[in-house]
Parts: structure tokens; C-alpha cells; sequence
């Protein structure tokens, strides 16, 4: 079972994701240059937080266009496991693999703090191992996580029980308090806040582990 | 060939950087701009030699797929007139 983590130029919790799964969580995980054309061995693919290509244009935007991106979108195609992050967030919903847009925090501020958010379905790779309605203990750091998407589209999340984590208080004005999402076939995450800054004690928070032992825990079934 | 592509947020989505240009704007002294919307302008430089059609074709196509987010933005082409 193997861990990919992309790093894109200007991507910068790649490390802490890395740290995360290899050193945390006791997985092995490799890193994935952006021009890799290629995600063949690995079995989870991470896009971390951070500015890649310097936000330029929109959050997300240009990364898109990053040559590993065609073999991420294969990958999810097949049903493989992908997550992404904070920025790896902004980059699903650019690339068309997640429905919906983030746009500029509603109070034009960035949010670096602990918050909680809510655990809206157990029934995804990615927590599995927590309980519906689990509360988990998570900073985020983001200016652009205001999640949006038009009405039919927030219709067919709620009714496909995407939305696997809702703000408890809502820092950002996303639209129905959505913190994170799945696509419809639920292999593929992205949520604004930082499982992997909040995956040791050290750090303040465990429960971020969580999301990455629920990973191990799908992609262990998925061997047997 | 210059094509100008102008991107803005669609009218039905909150524009907080608008928002709050507005309000700074009102506390300058100036209560009679009623609101701002930002938005995000590009100039476009094509050979000449391209043909009409395919011009216009390419133009849509980076203004859809790059430099706007459907979700979120529209945009409008504007093209050089040459005098």
C-alpha cells in the first residue's frame, strides 16, 4: 500500500502530508512531481495544501494543467483514491473532478485557527473509521475556501450524501457550511481543512489521523 | 489580432472584494457609487494570419476553459477594431 504525494510548484504541505503518512500513520509514501506523466504503483494519491503557481489566475486553476494531472484524473476515474487538501481542494474543483467552486472567504480574510467540523457520512474511503456526526478538532488555513455551487448541484450532493464534513461554526461563509466533499462515485476528497497538521498531539489534535487510517482501513479491504 | 477578454464573477454570486471596495469607497465620500463589482481583465495577441472563424473559435475556447471557472464567472470578448 502505497502513498503519492504530488507536489506541484508552490504546493507547501507536502512535507506535512508526507510527515503524516509515512512517519504518523506508518505507511510508505513517496513524493510525485507535477510533470510525472505517470501514477502507476500507487494506490492513494494526496494533492497537499499550499499556492501552487502562486494562486495565479484562480486557486487551482493553472495545476490543472500539470501533466500528472491527466494520470490523477485516470487514476480517480478507475476508482483510485484521492485526496486533496486545502489548496488540493481548490485544484479537484478546477480540474473537474469535484463539482463546485471555492471563492474568497466571505470576511475577505485568511484563516489560520483550530475549529471543528463535522463528520456528515461514514460511508466513504475516507471515514470509514470515524462515527456519523463525530466532531473532529482541525485547523484550517485558507483565504479561499468559501465553498460554492449552484442550486442543482448542492441538491445532488446533499441528496447523494456527498458532503462528508460540515463547519460546526461556519468560517467562511460556505455554502451550507460544507467543509468537504466527495464525488458521486466517493473515491475522490477534497476538504479545506488539514488532517495533516492535525495528525499528532504535538500539533494539538489527533483527529485528522483519522481520515488517513480510514484510507488504510478501504484500501485494506480492497486487497482482501 | 488583439482580442480583450474581461471575466467577471456572475451577477448571482457574492463578490466580497466588491463588497468591500464599495464600502471603502463610501467612507472616501462618495455615497452615490452604489456598488462595485471586480473582475479580471486579459489581452490576447493572435498571428494575423488566422482565419476568422478559427479566431473566434480559439478565443471562446481559452476564455471557457482557462481564464474563466463556469461555476463561477462569465466572461466577454472584446476585439480589436483596426483603424
Amino acid at each position: 500500500m502505497k502513498f503519492g504525494v504530488v507536489i506541484f510548484p508552490g504546493s507547501n504541505c507536502d512535507h506535512d502530508c508526507y510527515y503524516a503518512i509515512q512517519s504518523v500513520v506508518g505507511r510508505p509514501a513517496e513524493f510525485i512531481w507535477h510533470q510525472e506523466t505517470s501514477v502507476k504503483g500507487f494506490d492513494a494519491i494526496v494533492l497537499p495544501g499550499g499556492f501552487a503557481y502562486g494562486d495565479y489566475l484562480r486557486t487551482g486553476a493553472l495545476a490543472k494543467f500539470s501533466p500528472v494531472m491527466q494520470a490523477v484524473k485516470s487514476f480517480a476515474e478507475m476508482g483510485g483514491l484521492v485526496i486533496g487538501i486545502c489548496n488540493g481542494f481548490q485544484i479537484l474543483t478546477e480540474a473537474g473532478l469535484l463539482p463546485g467552486a471555492l471563492m474568497r472567504n466571505s470576511n475577505m480574510k485568511y484563516i489560520c485557527k483550530f475549529l471543528e467540523i463535522r463528520t456528515e457520512t461514514t460511508d466513504t474511503p475516507f471515514t470509514n473509521c470515524l462515527k456519523q456526526g463525530q466532531v473532529l478538532n482541525i485547523p484550517i488555513g485558507h483565504g479561499e475556501g468559501n465553498y460554492f455551487a449552484d442550486a442543482d448541484t448542492l441538491k445532488k450532493l446533499e441528496d447523494n450524501r456527498q458532503v462528508a464534513f460540515r463547519y460546526v461554526e461556519n468560517p467562511n461563509g460556505s455554502i451550507h457550511d460544507i467543509a468537504g466533499i466527495v464525488n458521486k462515485n466517493r473515491n475522490v476528497l477534497g476538504m479545506m481543512p488539514h488532517p495533516d497538521r492535525s495528525s499528532e498531539q504535538l500539533l494539538g489534535s489527533t483527529d485528522g489521523k483519522i481520515i488517513f487510517e480510514s484510507m488504510v482501513n478501504a484500501l485494506a479491504g480492497r486487497a482482501l | 489580432m488583439k482580442a480583450t477578454i474581461i471575466v467577471t464573477l456572475k451577477p448571482t454570486v457574492l463578490d466580497p472584494q466588491g463588497i468591500t471596495i464599495q464600502r471603502s469607497v463610501q467612507s472616501m465620500g462618495l455615497p452615490e457609487v452604489t456598488s462595485i463589482r471586480q473582475g479580471k481583465y486579459f489581452d490576447v495577441q493572435l498571428t494575423d494570419s488566422i482565419p476568422l472563424e478559427r479566431r473566434q473559435e480559439l478565443v471562446q475556447k481559452l476564455a471557457k476553459d482557462v481564464l474563466t471557472n463556469p461555476v463561477i464567472e462569465e466572461f466577454r470578448i472584446d476585439w480589436e477594431q483596426k483603424s
